[in-house]
């Protein structure tokens, strides 16, 4: 058998060289040359020399029980090395990120279009795909579950007959078998404050189904390895989640199963759960041969989980100078077909439910249900994004009705340091929530009719590029509207509730060729946010160097946890500095006995010597590290952020997050108001990130999260009909913003630190996708008068003649 | 069926090509050169785009067969090569130094595009930028840094930075 040719020595070579930067810096990025020469290896480039390609045949209905699976025609076709189904699984048949539900191929029954039926692996990838086609499976097609209604009816097909996960072990705490987990927020008393509020708003909020969009499809690359384990090189979120729910699978022993991260084209959540890896190593252990799966975009679209459409009834009252009494929400969340990260989302949703503001009495209930609709789980803002669509409108609303200023209803009522949220929990961190508000609203708003210009001679012209319709000439400014519009929100950082969160690093001082290098060893998934950047800066500052290596991310050292809930530099990067002290503490002991120093007190590592406080130099780290690895200093240390506790199951009450993030926008909009177009004209955003570890990186998390929050504002919907079935699933109907769509994006950084977090940081990712999404559409709001109670806000929702179909009773049920 | 074309300057040919298949296939997984990537295969992204005799094209949407005895620039055919050492063109140095990369998937269908744009107009407005990479899609960066690699590119181009 071949050696794979180190795979993921071109993804993550980062001598990153003098040039550095250490934390503070907009260092440049380690992988930055190899991305643009186009040699970084993502996990579609991989090959070897005699792999096999595999393939999934997928389920064409939502819903049907699986009678049989004849694979005859399909072993027939010349090429084909490899059939497999439910039959030839070797030991556990089931994975989960959270409860075990869902199945590595489907045996008895398909609970949503697309699941994976079988698996062939052929000499090329079009054998595979003709052979998976012949392949004969009889369904008898079963009633659809797909909403709220059809779920819970009495007489509801029960999707999940036989579980048996945590949420029903015990009591009850679902209100049927259907709805996969629920988590209510009870504070003061909201019947109460209802009889005193002086104005209460209410509406109905719908959130379509968005999809991550990564542009890396799903793949990866299964190497058999000699002694009977499996090498496999895999774009993914987390290294070794994966590996927890591979190794059972493959019926092999841990040790057996290695995962080495290969090039990661984007994430956003949709790489937390498994898609290829179980199906890449069955094909690979069976045949012997090395097995590469990519994934094509349609096949993506079925391929991973997306966001959690939701339907969101709110009513919130206030007194008459704009003093919130009292919310009411409830958030239903369809998870589809199996669970995913359904819990976790359901408690996001229900802890941040009322936003960023302080609510005394407050009765909050989310729920998330099983449907035959594609599974949902994690994507960017988990579950906070779909709250802040409606609290933001209910903001709004109430503003108007009380005709106050939307920012200052805001500011008024917004969290601070010290107020507690809803659980109970105090915010004992900066919380400039009316500072960002006044940020985005003092800044100086764009110009008017920005397609007019004057010509030399002052005759007027225009640039129809930066009209709403753009370069397909579809007006000329008639009937176009400017709009502003504003919104908060609040993420958190960290998995929550409990959870045991943590990451490991390991990092080795030695001096190589009379130059100290640090090298740092994580399994932290770099999935493009620039965490291999921000380890070698947290290296170079702790330890005084400016070589840094980086080595490949893989299942040979502990985890690093997920790259998700905007946690990696906190927590990766907390634990790269933390091992890095410990190394330095080492070496500076070391010194200390060298230089005949009762002990290191104020002793320092800086420009490769030991230091003393005043900054004389005392002694160079070759002289008390010695050349070569003899003298390494090396250590492996894992990294928690202080616990969090479960909330709890009638009430919500608890410490449930470690970290709150807040970012506000401010969204300029031109509709074309007899066409139902709109073009964002801006969209600013002022955020506190606590500390700016690389500051350009942190610009490209606001902007990259406020550009996906714009796209699920006007353009983004997976449309599922009632059957269950996905009508949208390629990039020619599925529309994520183009560099057209996408306008300026002033960004205003606070950095506020948060003293429990390492260097005072605070996670950056996702908070701007909450607020962008409202923003726009409260600004599509002002300027076109309508409710536009869902998102995404389509051109039929602007120019429909009936604007009561979409006012507070939320948008039209929606129809196929 | 056998594929002969010339690739960033070199005479190159693929062997048992299946009819099917098209140019980026062939590009990935017959000639070693992966730059060009795969995003979505259906010609939306952008991604894999390549000058086939001077014109930027989806590879994707080209039929190998429709290569045949054509000149393909590629991503890798950017950087130029001096010994052991790699000097990137003006476009790549300006993504990497403007942070327009991320988790790059898009990077290389980008860079053909702007360096198209700026050998047909060496000194851009920002509407033109994005009218010519509008055929390009990103999910990372939500396109602010790369219009300022773009800008950076043609600045350092004419020589006014």
């Amino acid at each position: 058998m071949g050696v794979v040719p180190a795979p993921t020595g071109l993804t993550q070579r980062a001598g990153t060289g003098p040039a550095g930067g250490r934390v503070g810096d907009s260092a440049p990025r380690p992988d930055g040359t190899l991305k643009v020469t186009g040699e970084f290896a993502y996990s579609s480039d991989l090959w070897h020399e005699d792999m096999l390609w595999g393939h999934t045949l997928r389920s064409p209905h939502a819903h049907a029980r699986l009678l049989g699976i004849d694979v005859s025609a399909a072993l027939a076709v010349p090429g084909v090395r490899c059939v497999l189904t439910h039959e030839d699984l070797p030991a556990a048949t089931h994975y989960g990120l959270e409860i075990q539900d869902q199945p590595v191929l489907a045996r008895d029954v398909v609970r949503y279009e697309g699941e994976p039926v079988a698996l062939v692996a052929a000499d090329h990838p079009e054998t595979a795909r003709r052979a998976a086609a012949l392949i004969e499976v009889r369904y008898e097609e079963l009633p659809v579950v797909h909403d709220e209604a059809t779920a819970t009816a009495p007489d509801a097909p029960v999707l999940h007959p036989d579980r048996a996960d945590r949420v029903l072990v015990g009591d009850l705490h679902v209100p049927h078998p259907n709805v996969v987990h629920r988590q209510p927020v009870l504070t003061g008393d909201p019947e109460a404050a209802a009889a005193r509020a002086e104005v209460v708003v209410s509406g109905t909020y719908e959130v379509g189904m968005q999809d991550q969009a990564f542009l890396g499809p799903e793949s990866g690359l299964a190497v058999p390895a000699e002694d009977g384990g499996v090498d496999l090189y895999i774009a993914t979120q987390w290294l070794h989640v994966d590996h927890r729910q591979l190794a059972p699978v493959l019926g092999l022993p841990p040790e057996k199963v290695r995962l080495t991260l290969a090039g990661v084209g984007g994430a956003f959540g949709a790489r937390e759960d498994l898609s290829m890896q179980a199906h890449a190593c069955l094909l690979a252990l069976r045949t012997g041969r090395p097995v590469k799966i990519v994934y094509n975009r349609h096949e993506s679209f079925f391929g991973h989980v997306h966001r959690h459409p939701a339907r969101l009834a709110y009513e919130h009252g206030a007194t008459r100078e704009g003093r919130l009494l009292y919310v009411r929400a409830r958030i239903v969340l369809d998870g589809g077909a199996y669970a995913s990260s359904s819990p976790a989302v359901v408690g996001n949703a229900a802890s941040l439910a009322l936003g960023p503001y302080e609510v005394p009495n407050a009765h909050v209930e989310a729920l998330a249900l099983y449907t035959n609709n594609p599974p949902c789980g994690a994507m960017r803002g988990f579950g906070a994004v779909q709250a802040c669509f409606a609290y933001e409108a209910q903001m709004d609303r109430l503003a108007a009705a009380l005709d106050m200023d939307p920012v200052e209803l805001r500011q008024l009522n917004a969290v601070s340091q010290g107020s507690s949220m809803p659980t109970g929990q105090v915010i004992d961190a900066p919380a400039p929530v009316a500072e960002l508000l006044r940020r985005v609203k003092e800044r100086p708003l764009p110009p008017e009719r920005p397609w007019e210009s004057a010509g030399p001679s002052g005759e007027r012209s225009t640039d129809i590029r930066a009209l709403p319709g753009g370069l397909s000439n579809s007006g000329h400014g008639e009937g176009v509207v400017r709009g502003v519009g504003y919104a908060v929100g609040i993420k958190n950082v960290g998995f929550s509730e409990g959870f045991d969160d943590y990451s490991t690093a390991r990092v080795r001082l030695e001096v190589s060729g009379g130059e100290p290098v640090a090298t740092v060893h994580t399994a932290m998934a770099e999935v493009g946010q620039g965490g291999v950047t921000v380890h070698a800066q947290i290296a170079r500052t702790e330890l005084g160097v400016t070589q840094v290596v980086i080595l490949p991310a893989d299942t040979r050292v502990g985890s690093a946890g997920s790259t998700s809930a905007s946690r990696q530099t906190y927590m990766t990067g907390g634990a790269v500095r933390n091992t890095c002290r410990h190394v330095r503490a080492e070496v500076l002991r070391r010194a200390a006995q060298r230089l005949g120093l009762p002990d290191a007190e104020g002793l320092r590592l800086e420009g490769g010597k030991v230091v003393t406080r005043d900054g004389e130099a005392l002694a160079a780290l070759a002289d008390v590290l010695g050349e070569g690895p003899g003298g390494a200093v090396e250590l492996e240390l894992e990294f928690r952020h202080r616990p969090t506790q479960p909330f709890d199951r009638e009430t919500g009450q608890g410490f449930g997050h470690v970290q709150y993030s807040f970012c506000a926008h401010r969204a300029v909009v031109d509709v074309d108001t007899e066409l139902g177009l709109v073009r964002v004209v801006e969209l600013a955003a002022a955020q506190d990130v606590g500390r700016a570890i690389n500051p350009r990186a942190v610009l490209g998390q606001i902007h990259g999260g406020s550009a996906q929050g714009l796209g699920l504002a006007v353009l983004e919907e997976i449309v599922v009909g009632p059957d269950g079935r996905i009508r949208n699933p390629s990039f020619t109907d599925y529309l994520i913003p183009t560099i057209l769509d996408t306008p300026s994006m002033p960004v205003d950084v606070l950095e506020l630190a948060d003293d429990h977090a390492p260097y005072g940081l605070r996670g950056v990712g996702e908070a701007p996708t909450l607020s962008s999404t409202p923003a726009v559409v409260a600004a599509i709001r002002q300027a076109t008068g309508r409710a536009l109670a869902r998102v995404p806000v389509r051109p039929e929702h602007l120019i429909d003649e009936d604007p009561a179909a979409l006012g507070p009773a939320g948008g039209p049920e929606r129809e196929g | 069926m056998r594929v002969n074309l010339t690739v960033n300057g070199r005479p190159r040919t693929a062997d048992d090509v299946w009819e099917g298949e098209s140019l980026l296939f062939v590009l990935r997984e017959r000639l070693g050169l992966p730059g060009s990537k795969n995003a979505c295969e259906q010609g939306e992204c952008g991604s894999c785009t390549v000058r086939l005799d001077g014109d930027l094209v989806c590879a994707c949407l080209v039929a190998a067969g429709q290569a045949e005895g054509r000149e393909v620039e590629t991503v890798e055919g950017l950087a130029a090569r001096e010994g052991g050492e790699t000097r990137l063109g003006p476009v790549q140095q300006a993504f990497v130094d403007a942070g327009a990369v991320q988790c790059g998937f898009c990077t290389p269908g980008l860079l053909m595009a702007a360096d198209d744009l700026l050998a047909r107009n060496p000194h851009p407005a920002d509407a033109d930028i994005r009218e010519a990479l509008s055929g390009n899609l990103c999910r990372c960066t939500g396109y602010e840094a790369i219009l300022d690699a773009v800008r950076l590119a043609a600045a350092r181009t004419s020589g006014t930075a």
